[in-house]
């Protein structure tokens, strides 16, 4: 019987263990430096909060392992050897294989400040980050003030978790705007003004320089590029995360950031793959990065490995892009392409939308010429995922979009809708007579006859 | 490994305290408190009306005050920081001496009324005393156990509405259900049934909300009696409680799913949506729980069918020139309706369900018609194996006062606001039912956009793990949803929505995530 090991528990490893079984009677290994069992990452910060405790992110009851033989070891793998092909587990423990997936994430950056290891500096990615945290600032007469650096996602994550104990929060933005190295200028701004909203203390434009450190080696202080001494106990860095592949020097197994891939997830050795945060792609498929740190590429490269080594060789073919998040109250929601100002490509046009009071806008992106619908950035309103990818595939135009907006709406029953308004702004801008339908159930669920748009 | 679970704050403090508002707001409720349970001691009030008044406003300010504290200068959004480091609300000290006050209050309600202050015959004293102005003023009679729980019941529905709607104010689906479950409380349970006994004092006391076989005593004898002696209006109420369950429910659980009265209509669910609310995350979520589930609701419907039949059946006659409904055609015709069920479950739903579920169907049925059949072939004699009154006074005891008063309302700090609906209440196994294979409700997951956080999960009260369907791309039909909405407001992704919609597709497992590619998803449906 062939013996599979996967390196790393997280979405991609575990989706590709599950797969594989479904698909096959393999023996499968799943090795973990982190945890006993499969968890949610991106549910780390609920547990910080009191929202969950750290049973109810494992999405598996205990037992699922063991039931649909899938052996669990926890430990470090110090070592590959593709020749032989053996791991080598906590320096001691030997491991063979037959075919290998790497699927071991990322680890959070670094980039060289002074004081960065020092007690009191953390990231936010794994569960020991979780219980360092925990540690550092349990509570505001522990923390009297943290100090973030980075402003995206995980960074405005950890201000939120902070602020849910009341520990004063200022975060270091090295940006014009929050997140507008993603985001479109008009997004980045509502943010702004939202993280302003819950009292964090938002600094743009503005670079750590140095990290202080008290008479027992523990955080006092940072230093900013704009001159100011901010007062602090904590400082969280997250400025981003790369593919965590150190243990991989030196095995043969090609790298760059991360581990290079071709089409098939398959490396430059036979037998040995990777998949998730920590594979890179030679050529970047359509507008994606090589690498992509994102839970649902992790979770749809772990099925298609599963093909391959089933005997189904499987191209990881990602379909129309999509991602959300939530940045304190807003919930955000993305389907195809928009770009930010500076990524923009010169047909891309937008039209943004927003709210006069309510924190809730939109953007949509289209072709200048052709007027080809390219993506939609929403925020604060809930959209079909079907629907849009139904709309990318079949090429439609943005004033089709316009005037179906309601068949994709999908926030709760009774929510009130913003269609009208924002057909409206779109007739103003392009001078276009574009009505609303009405929302059809049939094109929303795709039964019966197709309409006849 | 998980060394560092609860909460590490090394201070011993938990990371949440109550604000200072809240602090005040909590000994005004308590004072409200303090008021009826002085009354309960005997001390005499001179003005019992203005006395009662006081005390429920003191409550209802305290609670409101307890909101406003709590939400009205925080950003709207969902409201769930340190729920789990609450001693109140993660099982801790103040869960469990609330959950023990709850269930010793329970107990004395259904068994020990004579505490309360109940008089037989004379004039009630204690906190029933305390009430007789009020049930006066409504409907003219002095108060009982019943009149004080009513009331109480609906005191905590109104205040803790308030509170929830203030909590999810942002969420129009949560303010409106709020509203609606506060008003069939108030109007339906509480004032319209005292209003008509005043004006007509025989009819039998009529919460007209509360369909068989939740409200199981509906057809006993006394009751059929009163509404016959009623005249037209007490027989329009008898056809009005029949017509509930068999066309009045069927066509709105067919609409809106078994929410429209689970979530939205419901005492029992208006009190657990409500003063409910901060406990809805204790459910069991395992597959063990789930499994317990099943037998023992259903078990439960088993149960009220046969005891209502053999209830009935005991004071029909035998002749049919004094009465067209005699003893026999009555079995016959409880014998038909549930072939009819069956048979159509089994021709035309059959693949809906799992193979357990089809044996436990069979399994039930079997038992009901040797039941009946045993009694209906061996002619005059017991009804069934029991007696009809042995059955009803064990319903009315084990179901009626333990599961859904003692354990279903006074364990909301230990196992979560829904274990009654979730275990034992028959009406929802009904609705269920139906909704499972007859309706055009669903919660709908968003293509591929779960990322398995398990918040929906954890909130569920009903103990469903929606995280389960969601993160696979599958819709969540599942027959205990009572669809309160809280799971896709809860999503930090947008990822559920509770729809009414075409009945193709609606349970679609094959659906697999959106984002491959389609031939990925070709390729993954074969081979599964």
């Amino acid at each position: 019987m062939e013996t599979i090991v996967i390196i790393g528990n997280g979405i991609a490893g575990v989706t590709a263990a599950r797969h594989i079984r479904k698909l096959s009677n393999k023996r499968i290994i799943i090795i973990s430096a982190e945890t006993d069992f499969f968890f949610s990452r991106t549910a780390l910060m609920y547990v910080y909060m009191g929202h969950m405790e750290f049973e109810h992110i494992k999405p598996y009851e205990d037992w699922f392992w063991a039931k649909n033989r899938i052996e669990l070891v926890r430990g470090y793998v110090t070592k590959v050897d593709p020749d032989k092909k053996e791991l080598l587990v906590d320096s001691t423990r030997v491991l063979p294989y037959d075919k290998l997936i790497i699927a071991t994430g990322s680890k959070p950056n670094k980039f060289g400040w002074p004081g960065q290891d020092l007690h009191g500096v953390q990231g936010l990615y794994s569960k020991q980050d979780l219980d360092l945290l925990e540690l550092n600032a349990p509570n505001k007469e522990v923390c009297k003030r943290a100090v973030i650096v980075g402003g995206g996602l995980i960074g405005i994550e950890m201000a939120e978790m902070l602020r849910s104990r009341d520990i004063p929060v200022t975060f270091l933005v090295r940006e014009e705007n929050f997140w507008d190295v993603v985001l479109p200028v008009g997004e980045a701004k509502m943010l702004n003004e939202h993280i302003l909203e819950h009292h964090i203390d938002l600094r743009l434009s503005t670079n750590l320089v140095e990290i202080l450190a008290d008479d027992n080696g523990k955080v006092r202080a940072v230093t900013t590029d704009s001159g100011d001494t901010i007062d602090c106990n904590l400082v969280g860095l997250t400025p981003g995360v790369s593919p965590n592949v150190d243990f991989l020097q030196n095995s043969n197994i090609e790298l760059g950031r991360g581990v290079k891939v071709n089409r098939f997830l398959e490396t430059n050795l036979h037998g040995i793959y990777a998949i998730g945060d920590c594979a890179e792609q030679h050529e970047p498929i359509g507008n994606r990065r090589p690498i992509e740190a994102v839970w649902y590429t992790g979770r749809m490269m772990g099925e298609t490995v599963a093909q391959t080594i089933c005997g189904n060789r499987t191209e990881y073919k990602p379909g129309h892009w999509f991602n959300s998040a939530k940045f304190l109250d807003i919930e955000y929601q993305t389907y195809g392409w928009v770009f930010n100002t500076r990524g923009r490509k010169e047909y891309e046009e937008h039209f943004h939308w927003r709210h006069p009071i309510e924190k809730i806008c939109m953007t949509l992106a289209f072709h200048k010429e052709n007027r080809q619908f390219l993506g939609i950035n929403t925020f604060g309103i809930r959209m079909r995922h079907e629907i849009f990818d139904r709309w990318l595939t079949e090429n439609r135009t943005v004033e089709y979009i316009v005037e179906h907006l309601i068949d994709a709406n999908f926030d709760p029953e009774f929510y009130k809708n913003y269609e009208a308004e924002i057909t409206k702004a779109f007739n103003e801008s392009y001078g276009t007579q574009i009505k609303n339908r009405k929302k059809d159930l049939r094109r929303v669920f795709s039964v019966g006859r197709p309409s006849a748009q | 490994m998980n060394s560092y679970e609860r909460s590490m704050a090394l201070t011993g403090e938990p990371p949440k305290s109550l604000l200072k508002g809240q602090k005040f707001a909590t000994v005004t409720g308590m004072a409200g408190l303090f008021i009826l349970l002085l009354a309960l001691f005997n001390v005499e009030f001179p003005n019992k009306a203005l006395w009662l008044t006081l005390s429920i406003a003191l409550i209802f300010s305290g609670v409101f005050w307890f909101s406003r504290a709590a939400y009205s200068n925080r950003h709207k959004g969902i409201k769930n920081d340190g729920v789990w480091f609450k001693s109140i609300s993660s099982r801790g000290m103040w869960g469990w001496v609330s959950g023990i006050a709850l269930t010793g209050f329970y107990i004395v309600l259904y068994f020990y009324p004579e505490y309360l202050g109940l008089v037989k015959n004379g004039s009630n004293n204690g906190i029933i005393g305390f009430f007789d102005p009020l049930s006066r003023f409504l409907s003219g009679n002095p108060a009982s156990q019943w009149f004080v729980y009513g009331t109480l019941y609906t005191v905590a529905i109104l205040g803790f509405g308030v509170k929830f709607i203030w909590k999810y104010r942002h969420n129009r689906y949560e303010v409106i259900r709020t509203f609606s479950v506060m008003f069939f409380q108030t109007a339906f349970a509480f004032i319209i049934p005292e209003i008509m006994a005043r004006l007509n004092g025989n009819i039998p006391y009529y919460d007209l909300k509360n369909i068989w076989p939740l409200n199981y005593y509906n057809f006993e004898r006394y009751r059929i009696n009163g509404f016959i002696d009623a005249g037209d209006i007490g027989m329009a109420m008898l056809i009005f409680g029949i017509l509930s369950i068999f066309v009045i429910t069927p066509i709105l659980t067919y609409r809106f799913g078994k929410r429209w009265y689970c979530s939205w209509v419901c005492g029992c669910g208006g009190l657990a949506e409500t003063a409910g609310d901060p406990f809805r995350h204790l459910s069991d979520k395992k597959l063990s729980a789930w499994k317990v589930e099943r037998w023992v609701v259903h078990s439960v419907v088993v149960f009220v069918t046969l005891m209502t039949t053999a209830v009935i059946y005991s004071y029909l006659g035998n002749d049919n020139s004094k009465y067209w409904l005699t003893k026999s055609s009555f079995l016959i015709s409880v014998i038909v309706l549930l072939t009819s069920i069956f048979i159509w479950v089994m021709a035309f739903k059959r693949d809906q369900l799992k193979k357990d579920a089809q044996y436990g169907a069979i399994g039930y049925f079997i038992i009901i018609m040797a039941l009946v059949g045993l009694h209906y072939f061996s002619g005059d004699g017991q009804i069934f194996l029991f007696k009809s009154e042995t059955l009803r006074k064990s319903y009315g005891f084990l179901i009626g006062s333990i599961f859904s008063g003692v354990i279903g309302t006074g364990f909301y700090p230990i196992f979560g606001n829904r274990v009654w609906c979730r275990f034992g209440c028959p009406m929802a196994a009904i609705l269920g039912f139906q909704q499972r294979l007859f309706s055009r409700f669903r919660i709908t997951t968003n293509g591929g956009q779960c990322i398995s956080c398990g918040n929906c999960s954890t909130y569920c009260e009903m103990g469903i793990d929606v995280r389960a369907y969601a993160q696979k791309g599958e819709n969540i039909v599942r027959s205990s949803c009572v669809g309160c909405g809280i799971c896709s407001a809860v999503c930090p992704r947008g990822v559920l929505k509770l729809e009414n919609g075409p009945r193709q597709g609606r349970i679609d497992s094959n659906q697999v995530l959106l984002g491959n590619d389609v031939d990925l998803i070709e390729l993954v449906n074969r081979n599964s």
